[in-house]
C-alpha cells in the first residue's frame, strides 16, 4: 500500500526554506538510518521486506512445529506447551485492543475468557446434557461474550484510568465468585416452585468446575490429538492477528488510537468516543471468549482457577513485555512468558530440565539487564569484572576460614551436587554456599540474604554514580546467593512470579516500550 | 438579511460561583472572519467550548444555521460543520501526520468495523478518499507537512508545524465554521505573519467562516472583518478593529482604569 505521493526526503533546495532547528531535529531519524552502521542497515533492510511476507514466514515456521515433533512423550508435552502459548497469544492479542489501541485499563478482561470457557462447557458437556457442535457453539459463545463486553462497558464508558480499572476489576471478581459459588444458586428460596429439582441449583460446578467437556467437533469429525489442537489454535491466532491488524489500520483503529492519545480532541474531531470504547471492549471480549472455548476443549473442562485475577495479571505481563499496542509484540510476549516463565520454571519437565529449573533464565536475565542498562561498555566491563572478582574473593576468604566441602559448598560434609553442568559448578565455586544448601530444611541463610538483597536494592536507589555501580556488585552476588539457597527449590511456586516481576521491572527500566513496542509520547 | 451561520443568544455559563460567560450574544455570518479578543480569563476559550459542545450552557441558545446545537454531543456538533483547534495543542501525538488528519474523517465515513476488516468496496473507497483528503489538506501548507513528514509521528513535528497540523486536521472534518484558538500563540514574527496570510487563504480557498481567538493585535488587525472584545464573560465592544481598539472599555480591560482615563 503506497500512502504518500512523495516519500523521498525533501531536498533543501526544493522543499522551501529549511530554517531553524526543527528541520534538523525532524531529520534525525533519517540520519540515524543513514549512518546507523550494521544495526541501522539491518533495520532498513528489514523495513524493505513487506510486512505480509514477514507474517507468512512466521506462520510457516509455526505450521512446521508439529511436523518435527514425533510422537514421543516429550514431543507431545512440548506441543501442548506450544498450544497453551498460542492460547495465551490469543488472549494477549484481544487484551491489546482495549489496552494497546484504545488505552483503556480493562481489568475485567479475564471474565470474557471465562465466559468463553464456561459457555462452551455449558453447551458441550454432560453438565446439562447439551452436546452442540463446535461450529454452532463457538460463534454463539463469542457473540454472547462480545455482547456482555458491550454491556459491561456501558456503565464504565465515562470512566478513565484508575477509575475504569477499579470498576472492571469488580467485574472480574464478580465473575470469579459466580464460578466458585455458582453451584448452590437459590432463587429467593423458590427453586422448587420455579421447577428446579434441587433447592440449590448447580450452574457452574463451584470450585470443582465442569469436567468432561467435549472436544471440538463438527460434521462428524472430532479433534482429539495434540496436533489438531495446535493447528486449531494456530488458525485462530492467525485469523485474529490478521483481523486486528486490518482493524488497526481502518478508520475504527485510527479512532481508537486517537482517543487513546487525546479523548477530548478525538471527540472534537468527530469521533464518537463512548461508542468506540464499547467497541474496543466488545472486540477484545470476543477474542477472549474464542480463547476460552479453545481452552475448555483443550483441557476438557472449565475450572474457576484458570479464570482468576492471577491469570489476568499474567496476560497483562505478556502484553506489557511484548510492547503495548504492538500485535506482534503481544504474540511474542505470550510465547516468552508462557514457555519460559510458566513452563521453564516448572521442575521435572523437559523444558524445566533445559532451563535448569529456571537457573539459566535467572542468570541470563541478570546479564541481559546489566548489558542493556549499563553504558558505556567500559563501565559494564568494569562492573562485570567486579562481580566475578567479588565472588572469587569472598569464596576464597570463606573457604580459608571454614572447612571446605565438596563441589563449592562450604562447611559441609559429603555433599555432592552436580546439577547445572560446568557452569553450575562455576557458579557454586563463585558463591559461598553453606553446606546442605540444596537440601530442604534450614532457611536461615536464605532469610538473612534476602533481607540483604532488599536493603542493597533500596540503598542503590539512594546513591548515584560510582557508588551505585559499586553497589551493583554485592547485590548481584547476593541475589545469586538467594537464588541458589532457596528460590531454585521453589521454582514452580512463588519464584516464577518473583522472577517474572523482576524481569518486567528490569525491562521497563531498560526498554519502557516493551520488546516490540514503539515508544509513546504522552501529552506534556 | 441572511441568517447568521453561527448565532449565540443570551448564552450564560457559570462554574460554581464563577460566571464565565454571561448573557452573551454573538452573530457570525457566512464567510466572515470574526476575532474574539480579551484579557486572560475573559471567557474566550469557554466560549469555544460552549460552541463545540464540550460544555453545555446554563441558559441561552446556540444555533448553527438556525438550528439549535445545545446539548448535542461534541462529535455530532463537529459533524454539523463546526471544527476547532486548541490553544494548548492537542494532537494525536503517537499517530503519524497523515493519520492525524485521516482520524478526523471518522464522522463522514461510514464503513463498519466488519467492512473494514473484510475490505469491502465501501471501506476501500472511503479509505482512499480519506487518504486523498489528507493529502489535499496537508499540501495546503506546501511541503511543510508533506514528503517524509507524512509518515512521521506527530510528536516529531516542531511547534509551528504542530499548529499547522492542528489546522489541517480541523479542516479535514469539512467544517463550515472553523474555530481557531490562538493560532499564532508561541510563533515567531515570521510565522505569525504567515498565519495571518493563512487565515485569509483559508477563507478564500476553503470557503470557511472563521471565528478566531487571538492575542496578537497585528494578526487581529490583519484578518478581522469584525472584532468582539470580551471581559469577565461579557461582551464589552464589537465592531471593526479600529472601533474596538479605541473603545475606552477595551483599553480599560487591557490596561486598567488610569490608562483609560489618561487617553
Amino acid at each position: 500500500m503506497s500512502d504518500a505521493p512523495t516519500n523521498e526526503p525533501v531536498s533543501e533546495s526544493s522543499g522551501g526554506p529549511a530554517i531553524g532547528a526543527d528541520e534538523w531535529v525532524a531529520r534525525s531519524g533519517e540520519r540515524a538510518e543513514r549512518h546507523g552502521g550494521l544495526t541501522g542497515r539491518a533495520q532498513s533492510l528489514y523495513g524493505r521486506v513487506p510486512k505480509p511476507a514477514v507474517f507468512a514466514f512466521f506462520v510457516t515456521l509455526a505450521v512446521l512445529v508439529p511436523v518435527f515433533t514425533a510422537q514421543t512423550d516429550n514431543d507431545i508435552y512440548f506441543l501442548r506447551v506450544c498450544t497453551i502459548a498460542l492460547v495465551f497469544a490469543l488472549l494477549a492479542l484481544g487484551l491489546n485492543v482495549a489496552v494497546g489501541f484504545a488505552g483503556l485499563l480493562d481489568l475485567g478482561y479475564i471474565a470474557y475468557y471465562g465466559i468463553g470457557a464456561y459457555g462452551y462447557a455449558f453447551l458441550s458437556s454432560d453438565k446439562f446434557g447439551i452436546h452442540w457442535e463446535a461450529w454452532l457453539v463457538i460463534p454463539l459463545v463469542v457473540a454472547v461474550s462480545a455482547l456482555v463486553g458491550l454491556l459491561l462497558a456501558l456503565p464504565s464508558r465515562r470512566l478513565v484510568g484508575d477509575y475504569l480499572a477499579i470498576v472492571t476489576l469488580f467485574f472480574s471478581q464478580i465473575f470469579y465468585i459466580l464460578t466458585t459459588q455458582g453451584y448452590r444458586i437459590s432463587f429467593l428460596g423458590l427453586n422448587k416452585d420455579l421447577g428446579f429439582d434441587r433447592a440449590n441449583w448447580d450452574l457452574t460446578g463451584g470450585p470443582n468446575g465442569i469436567a468432561n467437556v467435549d472436544r471440538i467437533g463438527a460434521f462428524g469429525l472430532t479433534a482429539s490429538s495434540e496436533r489438531a489442537y495446535f493447528y486449531i489454535t494456530l488458525v485462530a491466532v492467525v485469523v485474529v492477528f490478521a483481523t486486528l491488524s486490518l482493524a488497526n489500520r481502518s478508520r475504527t483503529g485510527r479512532a481508537w488510537r486517537a482517543l487513546h492519545d487525546d479523548t477530548l480532541a478525538a471527540q472534537a474531531m468527530s469521533v464518537p468516543v463512548n461508542w468506540l470504547k464499547l467497541l474496543a471492549v466488545g472486540t477484545g471480549a470476543a477474542v477472549a471468549a474464542l480463547a476460552g472455548t479453545i481452552n475448555a476443549a483443550l483441557l476438557q473442562g472449565a475450572f474457576p482457577d484458570d479464570y482468576n485475577i492471577q491469570v489476568l495479571i499474567i496476560i497483562y505481563a505478556m502484553v506489557v513485555l511484548g510492547g503495548v499496542g504492538s500485535l506482534a509484540g503481544a504474540v511474542l510476549g505470550a510465547i516468552v512468558v508462557s514457555v519460559f516463565m510458566l513452563e521453564g520454571l516448572r521442575p521435572q519437565t523437559p523444558i524445566g530440565d533445559v532451563t535448569g529449573n529456571g537457573r539459566w533464565i535467572f542468570y541470563a536475565t541478570i546479564l541481559i539487564v546489566l548489558v542493556v542498562a549499563i553504558r558505556p561498555w567500559r563501565r559494564l566491563g568494569a562492573i562485570l569484572a567486579g562481580i566475578v572478582a567479588f565472588g572469587v574473593v569472598v569464596h576464597g576468604i570463606v573457604a580459608v576460614a571454614t572447612e571446605r566441602g565438596t563441589d563449592g559448598l562450604l562447611n559441609s560434609g559429603p555433599d555432592t551436587y552436580d546439577d547445572g553442568g560446568p557452569v553450575g559448578w562455576l557458579i557454586r565455586h563463585w558463591l559461598a554456599l553453606p553446606g546442605g544448601t540444596y537440601e530442604t530444611g534450614s532457611r536461615t541463610w536464605f532469610n538473612v540474604a534476602l533481607v540483604g538483597v532488599i536493603a542493597l536494592v533500596l540503598c542503590m536507589t539512594l546513591v548515584k554514580g560510582w557508588v551505585r555501580d559499586a553497589l551493583i556488585v554485592p547485590t548481584v552476588w547476593l541475589a545469586a546467593f538467594v537464588w541458589e539457597t532457596r528460590l531454585i527449590q521453589e521454582a514452580s511456586g512463588p519464584t516464577r512470579f518473583l522472577l517474572l516481576g523482576a524481569i518486567l521491572v528490569g525491562l521497563m527500566i531498560a526498554r519502557p516500550q516493551g520488546l516490540l513496542g514503539r515508544p509513546r509520547v504522552e501529552i506534556v | 438579511m441572511a441568517q447568521p451561520l453561527l448565532q449565540l443568544e443570551n448564552v450564560s455559563k457559570a462554574f460554581g460561583g464563577l460566571q464565565c460567560i454571561s448573557h452573551l450574544d454573538i452573530d457570525v455570518k457566512e464567510g466572515q472572519i470574526v476575532s474574539v479578543i480579551g484579557p486572560n480569563g475573559a471567557g474566550k476559550t469557554t466560549l469555544f467550548n460552549l460552541v463545540t459542545g464540550m460544555y453545555r450552557p446554563d441558559s441561552g441558545d446556540i444555533r448553527l444555521d438556525g438550528e439549535s446545537i445545545v446539548g448535542l454531543a461534541p462529535h455530532k456538533i463537529t459533524n454539523r460543520g463546526v471544527a476547532r483547534t486548541f490553544q494548548t495543542l492537542r494532537l494525536f501525538l503517537n499517530m503519524s501526520v497523515k493519520e492525524n488528519v485521516m482520524a478526523a474523517t471518522y464522522g463522514r465515513t461510514h464503513a463498519s468495523l466488519l467492512e473494514s476488516i473484510l475490505r469491502l468496496p465501501r471501506a476501500r473507497r472511503e479509505e482512499r478518499e480519506s487518504n486523498e483528503l489528507a493529502q489535499e489538506k496537508l499540501s495546503f501548507f506546501g511541503q511543510r507537512l508533506m514528503g517524509y513528514r507524512w509518515n512521521q509521528p506527530a510528536y516529531s513535528l516542531s511547534y509551528a508545524n504542530r499548529r499547522r497540523l492542528e489546522i489541517a486536521r480541523a479542516t479535514a472534518t469539512k467544517p463550515r465554521i472553523l474555530l481557531l484558538d490562538e493560532p499564532a500563540a508561541g510563533m515567531n514574527p515570521v510565522e505569525t505573519h504567515e498565519i495571518t496570510e493563512l487565515i485569509g487563504q483559508l477563507r478564500r480557498e476553503g470557503g470557511y467562516t472563521i471565528l478566531v481567538i487571538e492575542h496578537d493585535m497585528h494578526v487581529v488587525e490583519g484578518i478581522s472583518d469584525r472584532v468582539i472584545a470580551l471581559d469577565h464573560g461579557e461582551k464589552i465592544a464589537e465592531g471593526t478593529f479600529e472601533q474596538v481598539a479605541t473603545n475606552p472599555r477595551v483599553v480599560e480591560a487591557y490596561l486598567g482604569t488610569s490608562a483609560a482615563e489618561r487617553k
